[in-house]
């Protein structure tokens, strides 16, 4: 029998859809703008992200409103905290995107350093990883989620990768590339960040799926 | 829209103050839960809003009670029409020892409405499926509601209301006798029922409170203590008091 909880559950089910929708909108939006050294394209970013911290502020008063009202147990409160961490990652990686738009729009009156190499592949990594932590929430798929994990070895990799070439190459050598060069450290740290969010993510999809807590246990993650 | 407003209500039972100045109002077509520890006046309010305490000897009320805009305290007040237009479903679920079809027809005729065999039996069909308790009785419209599970003569009871077209429901404790299960079941009937009627339930069981009603009442010692949003209530109280007894450090 279908209780008035599930209606309310998939409510939420939806709104958490939605923040992954506009979250992974921003991001692909910045990375765009990076990639065309479009401000236009970065001030959209900066702008759109009011409307995803009212949707976080919405579901997580939905949330508390689900944990009060229903005394949910087992899947169901697993489910509504796991929603709960999902829309605060969301919304940081949302506000990670706008710190990277706020970086482009401060590099495009300058002209590039240096062609872009580790940083787009950085960025892809980052938005592969926060599709796949999303889609295993959808599925409630474990394998998909664990997946997620292994590709954040190498965007750490790539981020030190960026600061070596742009500390070594260019800082140290001549320290007037400052403000051109730290713009591209803070872009590859903040695209590191949505990794780190991403896996976030995953931990709890798995927590959800099968009340197993992988978070800070590297060893559960085989 | 506002079905019932409550202003200034006082009751006593001699020289005992059962209520103390309530006010509240109750919107229509939803769903509101009075809650409170016993002996809070809860289930004395809830048997203002029909007269019932009227039944009571040394009874004696002040202030003023409006449905639909008119003040059922004075004293001109038809209480048969009344009780038709508030009905009330109580803790113990209370058939006639009649058929399942003599218990839905029984409220029609003793209001004196007069219907043909086809229409009567119309009425009973569209109140039983209502609650949805047509499919299991169809076929045993003539066995006695006494033999029926506490669930089903609990919804009988309801269907009795619906079919004299009562508008308001008035719950006191309608789950407390069922089990987990069937009291699932009510509170999804009361869902569905609140697409039509105005639920005031009375319950000390505050998780049902929390899962089924719209608005919230907290009652103590004969004051309404709080009255908002259910989800105010049980999420942010403003009253201390309200605070202490839904966390269960109260009462």
């Amino acid at each position: 029998m279908e209780r008035h909880l599930d209606e309310e559950l998939k409510e939420l089910h939806k709104d958490i859809l939605q923040m992954g929708i506009m979250a992974e909108e921003a991001i692909f939006k910045s990375v765009e703008a990076l990639k065309n050294r479009d401000k236009n394209q970065a001030q959209t970013v900066i702008d759109e992200d009011k409307k995803i911290d009212a949707l976080e502020n919405v579901i997580d008063e939905k949330c508390i409103d689900l944990i009060a009202r229903y005394q949910p147990m087992a899947k169901d409160v697993r489910f509504i905290t796991t929603a709960m961490k999902i829309n605060s990652d969301l919304e940081r990686i949302a506000d990670l995107a706008v710190d990277i738009a706020q970086r482009v729009i401060e590099l495009s009156a300058k002209p590039l350093l240096k062609p872009l190499v580790d940083i787009p592949k950085l960025s892809s990594i980052a938005q592969k990883m926060v599709q796949n932590a999303l889609d295993a929430f959808v599925n409630r798929d474990v394998s998909l989620a664990k997946q997620v994990f292994e590709g954040e070895p190498q965007a750490d990799t790539l981020r030190n990768n960026v600061y070596t070439e742009l500390v070594y190459d260019y800082l140290a050598k001549d320290p007037t590339t400052a403000d051109r060069a730290v713009p591209l450290l803070l872009i590859s740290r903040h695209l590191e960040r949505i990794c780190d969010h991403a896996t976030n993510i995953a931990e709890d999809v798995i927590y959800m799926v099968e009340a197993k807590v992988v978070k800070h246990h590297p060893e559960a993650f085989k | 829209m506002d079905k019932i407003q409550v202003k200034n209500l006082n009751l006593w039972y001699g020289n005992f103050q059962a209520l103390k100045n309530v006010s509240a109002t109750f919107a229509e077509k939803k769903i509101t839960a009075i809650i409170g520890p016993s002996g809070c006046g809860k289930s004395t309010f809830l048997r203002v809003l029909n007269r019932m305490n009227d039944l009571i000897e040394g009874v004696k009320t002040s202030g003023q009670v409006f449905i639909d805009g008119e003040n059922i305290l004075s004293q001109d007040v038809d209480l048969i029409a009344l009780r038709k237009k508030v009905g009330m479903v109580f803790q113990r679920p209370n058939p006639f020892p009649l058929s399942v079809y003599e218990n839905i027809a029984f409220g029609i005729k003793i209001h004196g409405l007069k219907y043909t065999k086809d229409t009567l039996d119309a009425i009973v069909e569209n109140s039983l499926r209502e609650v949805l308790l047509w499919d299991d009785l169809k076929d045993k419209l003539h066995r006695s509601a006494l033999s029926l599970s506490l669930e089903q003569k609990q919804r009988l009871c309801i269907a009795r209301l619906l079919a004299v077209k009562s508008d308001v429901v008035l719950m006191d404790e309608p789950c407390s006798a069922l089990d987990p299960q069937a009291t699932q079941r009510i509170e999804e009937l009361m869902r569905e029922l609140k697409k039509h009627y105005t639920i005031i339930i009375v319950t000390h069981n505050m998780q049902q409170a929390a899962r089924v009603s719209d608005d919230t009442g907290f009652m103590l010692l004969g004051e309404m203590i709080e009255f908002a949003d259910t989800h105010s209530i049980f999420t942010a109280p403003k009253d201390r008091r309200t605070e202490e007894y839904i966390t269960g450090r109260y009462g």
